[in-house]
């Protein structure tokens, strides 16, 4: 079973494209990821998936970096 | 038939051109979900579908039928293709006299349905990186009308929002446009007055009313797979009486 940081992480790399070794816990999808603002909605709506969690849209805003989605869902996890 | 194993969601499809759309459709091989208002109005269309899709009830003004719909589709379908909004009502009046409600009932059922219906397909659409949304505005829209402000506004902002979100989600395989009926043989111009009708001849050149299966192959053809790279664009269909 993969930790929820290396289930967000691949995810990361499948909707963005990127190599896994970009995913650092600091990296911004936006400013480092090159991801513009409908490729964050669309990694939203992944780890909903993957989670099988609703994320509400003020939260989802909030999910900037790398660290901010796996620190959500980890704090979620068990809703 | 080349949209089969395609499945399309039409709304206010119990007649006029809803209806003529909605055939259109299945006899390109689509299947096809028309909605009314009424449990009567979903009856007749699931009759006139038969083997080809069902009649659903849909109040588009409201969030909650929409949802609900979206899912029992997605939930027997496993998708959705196509939508073509087309559910509208008219208030008219002179806007000296024109009420609130009057207002509201046509942006809410004519523009905010659209925004909701959109919406709620969209998930699915960018998932699968293919995706038609078809909505049906006016001439009128972008001549404008007496007796129509409502209505008026409420298709021209239809053309607006079309190009915003034709515009967001092209890159995901999406395309969304308009379609601009002008005078079409339907109850909703039989209600016309006679002085209206008169006024709106002479400025038809093709001097009649057009059919809604004219309508119908404009939406067919933006539907097609041949229009993938038109996007945010609306067809005129009114016969010359408006050349934008």
């Amino acid at each position: 079973m993969s930790t929820i940081e290396e289930r967000v992480k691949k995810i990361i790399v499948e909707q963005l494209g990127v190599k896994e070794e970009e995913v650092k816990p600091e990296a911004s999808f936006e400013n480092d990821l090159g991801a513009d603002s409908l490729d964050t909605v669309e990694l939203v709506m992944a780890l909903e998936e993957e989670f099988e969690t609703e994320i509400p849209d003020e939260e989802a805003e909030k999910i900037k970096t790398v660290q901010a989605a796996i620190d959500y869902v980890t704090n979620h996890a068990d809703d | 038939m080349s949209m089969k194993g395609q499945v399309a969601l039409v709304t206010g499809a119990s007649r006029g051109i809803g209806k003529a759309i909605a055939q259109a459709l299945v006899a390109e091989g689509a299947t096809v979900i028309g909605t009314a208002t009424t449990a009567n109005g979903a009856e007749a269309i699931s009759t006139y579908l038969a083997e080809n899709g069902k009649g659903m009830v849909l109040n588009v003004a409201e969030s909650e039928s929409i949802n609900s719909v979206i899912e029992a589709i997605t939930a027997e379908y496993g998708q959705l293709d196509i939508l073509v909004n087309n559910a509208g009502i008219t208030r008219d009046n002179l806007l000296m006299r024109m009420k609130e409600d009057e207002w509201d009932d046509v942006l809410n059922t004519n523009l905010k349905s659209v925004f909701r219906l959109s919406k709620a397909v969209m998930r699915g659409m960018m998932k699968r990186r293919n995706g038609r949304i078809i909505n049906i505005s006016s001439v009128v829209g972008t001549t404008g009308n007496p007796g129509q402000a409502n209505y008026c506004a409420a298709k021209a902002g239809l053309v607006g929002f079309t190009k915003s979100l034709a515009k967001e989600i092209a890159a995901r395989g999406i395309t969304v446009n308009c379609v601009a009926p002008g005078f079409i043989d339907t109850d909703m111009t039989q209600s016309l007055t006679e002085e209206q009708k008169q006024a709106i001849f002479t400025n038809i050149p093709a001097a009649r009313l057009g059919q809604p299966e004219e309508i119908a192959a404009a939406v067919v053809f933006l539907a097609s797979a041949g229009a993938a790279y038109i996007t945010g664009e609306t067809i005129h269909v009114n016969g010359g009486m408006a050349m934008v």
